[in-house]
């Protein structure tokens, strides 16, 4: 075993598969020799050659266009988008090419494709580098799109990403790049996708995350400990498809939630989970479910990041309106 | 300063093998192609002619659905077709149906995707192709990724994509062509310029005096076509796949050709955009007649096989369209199987949402 941060799980996972399955290829801006901005592809270009790990012209659109060729050719590209921000110039590539080969074809072509990309708030990045775009991939028929929060389920999770045979939208929180380290296996293992991981159970609320955000809600948890209240926190890993089964099962126990996104307020994720629980177990709560979101505002410019973006105080205040309902 | 645009523009003439008369102006370039060959696409190119006017007719019956007539392209999509292999990779438009049918889509099939089955698009292994593209310009940028993908695996094949003189202005169309010249990628980029975008004329479209030219960007060979002269578009495009399988990277060609018909049968009505004396210029320079009378030269084609031809179009398509009238209709479970390899968990409850509705 060996101590990584998430980055370094990343990149130990593309390595991994990259060796397992010579089809496997990792292209992108500046991935090859400079290893990526990040550093996720560190070392692979030189590990695995020029035709597996390579550089392309600055175009997104390009890239996603280039990922749906190589399928053709029996490749299973992993195309990284050096920002999710730049998620606009791909979209079609994304959510009008791949997300709908196998539908168009009636079968006969699939993009096995891994869309990576950095999101996230809390670096101080330029615009339009740091919003959570989530949403748009999530709301387009036949993409999965997986958020992990640490570095162990990270390996895990893209390595089932890049098996598997219909484009997966991977998405890597900035914030989380670094931030700790933790124990993961050298060895390969995957995560299934669509399986959300209860991350600290509780009984008396359930607050449900993913991204950065886990992080946040662990840290209201704490705290509510503290006054006696014990939070269960889910990491939702996929938010599509979402995995209800978990939420449910965690709802019928504590009858009150509170979902919790870094994305602004406005449809999203946490629209769609609060609808379905009521939808599901509107019987077993015992207060409305309330979510915790970032304003509906254009993602600040990066000086005003800390007071924009949610964190774990509001979390608890939410936790306090659900409990005191 | 020195400026070169003119000088750059200037080299680009348009490349052209039989006049409008059928008579051969350019002896050099003459594709080595049999009698039978010449014969065959003289047979493919009236074969199409014929099918879409029944297809035009048989939209008008409420029997097919979208439909994007071909009449007056066929030698820039069937000259540019006849010089790919099976193994080949085609990324069509939506007006390039003709191609898929001359690489092996069954005509039912054809008739499907008009009526938005998607049955239409399920193609066997041995065709190499992608179904129309509807948004223009994606397929440029796919085609580079099918090329480099061709050339990774060492295959002495070529990806060859199709779209309009609109196409080129679409961002995709320069980061197509670019991407595959970056990696020296065995690509053919046809633009059918066939002089209007719906109803916007080309010389609203771009200060560019041929869209060929855009190929120097890219660092790439451009090659603007007589696209109504059946050989000179072969022509161009072998010479494109003879260098690309060569290793020596993509070609643009630019084929100057006309529809005869509307953009689409979804009501669009070409006189509020076209003028009479322009269709007539152009109907004098319809392919089938200049092929045919540089044929009938060669004592290669007659009237009787003109006929053969016309009668052979007609039986398959009355075949064809009664089989895909009588073909199954579509389910909504149908949709949820072809969404993912295996059903997430919102798409199994769906389905058995739809497949009790189905029962009913």
């Amino acid at each position: 075993m060996a101590q990584m941060t998430m980055i370094q799980a990343i990149t130990d996972a593309m390595r991994t598969e990259l060796k397992n399955d010579p089809n496997v290829l990792v292209f992108g801006e500046d991935v090859g020799q400079n290893g990526g901005v990040f550093r996720a592809t560190e070392g692979l270009q030189a590990e695995f050659g020029e035709e597996r790990v390579f550089d392309t012209p600055l175009a997104e659109s390009g890239i996603g266009g280039l990922a749906i060729g190589l399928a053709t050719q029996g490749y299973r590209p992993v195309p990284e988008i050096q920002f999710f921000g730049f998620l606009f110039e791909v979209m079609d590539s994304i959510a009008g090419q791949m997300s709908r080969t196998r539908f168009r074809s009636g079968g006969t072509h699939h993009s096995p494709i891994t869309v990576r990309a950095p999101f996230g708030g809390g670096v101080r990045t330029p615009e339009l580098h740091a919003d959570s775009l989530e949403g748009l991939v999530a709301q387009t028929p036949g993409l999965k799109v997986v958020i992990p929060s640490t570095p162990y389920e990270a390996k895990g999770l893209l390595i089932s990403a890049i098996r598997d045979n219909d484009p997966v939208v991977f998405l890597e929180h900035m914030k989380l790049y670094r931030s700790f380290r933790e124990e993961v296996p050298e060895e390969e293992y995957t995560i299934p996708i669509g399986k959300a991981a209860v991350k600290r159970e509780g009984k008396d609320v359930t607050l449900i995350a993913y991204g950065a955000m886990v992080h946040a809600a662990l840290k209201a948890a704490d705290e509510l400990a503290e006054d006696g209240i014990e939070a269960e926190v889910i990491d939702l890993r996929t938010v599509s498809p979402v995995d209800y089964e978990t939420i449910i099962t965690s709802v019928e126990k504590t009858n009150r939630v509170v979902v919790i996104q870094e994305a602004q307020r406005q449809a999203g994720v946490a629209a769609a989970v609060a609808a379905e629980i009521q939808e599901r177990a509107i019987l077993h709560l015992e207060a409305p479910v309330l979510r915790v979101t970032a304003p509906d505002t254009v993602y600040p410019f990066a000086e005003a990041e800390e007071v924009w973006l949610p964190n774990h105080k509001d979390i608890v205040e939410k936790v306090n309106q659900v409990i005191n309902f | 300063m020195k400026h070169v645009l003119k000088d750059v523009e200037s080299k680009f003439e348009m490349f052209q093998i039989l006049n409008e008369d059928g008579e051969v102006v350019n002896k050099e370039f003459m594709p080595d192609l049999s009698d039978d060959e010449l014969r065959e696409l003289m047979r493919r190119m009236v074969y199409t002619r014929i099918l879409d006017q029944r297809s035009i007719a048989l939209n008008r019956q409420g029997r097919l659905g979208f439909y994007a007539p071909t009449a007056g392209q066929e030698a820039s999509q069937l000259g540019s077709h006849f010089a790919i292999e099976k193994e080949d990779f085609i990324l069509p438009g939506y007006r390039d149906v003709p191609q898929l049918i001359w690489q092996g889509l069954p005509l039912y099939q054809a008739f499907l995707f008009s009526k938005g089955h998607f049955h239409g698009n399920q193609y066997t292994e041995e065709l190499q192709a992608f179904a129309p593209q509807i948004i223009i310009g994606a397929q440029y940028v796919q085609a580079a990724g099918v090329a480099l993908g061709m050339k990774l695996r060492g295959k002495k094949n070529v990806a060859i994509t199709y779209t309009g003189d609109g196409g080129t202005s679409q961002g995709d169309f320069y980061e197509g062509i670019n991407f595959a010249g970056a990696y020296q990628a065995p690509a053919i980029f046809i633009v059918q310029n066939n002089r209007f975008a719906i109803s916007v004329p080309v010389e609203k479209q771009t200060a560019a005096k041929t869209l060929a030219q855009k190929a120097v960007a890219a660092g790439i060979e451009g090659i603007q076509v007589d696209g109504m002269d059946v050989l000179a578009v072969y022509a161009a495009t072998k010479d494109a796949r003879d260098r690309a399988v060569n290793g020596e990277g993509p070609t643009l060609i630019e084929t100057m050709t006309y529809r005869f018909g509307p953009h689409t049968m979804s009501g669009d009505d070409p006189t509020r955009y076209r003028s009479d004396d322009l269709d007539k210029e152009w109907e004098k320079k319809d392919p089938l007649v200049r092929f045919r009378k540089f044929l009938e030269g060669k004592k290669l084609w007659s009237e009787e096989d003109e006929n053969r031809v016309i009668e052979e179009a007609k039986e398959d398509i009355k075949e064809a369209i009664k089989k895909a009238d009588q073909y199954p209709k579509q389910k909504v479970t149908d949709f949820i199987n072809y969404m993912n390899e295996e059903l997430p968990l919102n798409l199994q409850e769906q389905l058995k949402e739809y497949e009790a509705k189905e029962s009913k």
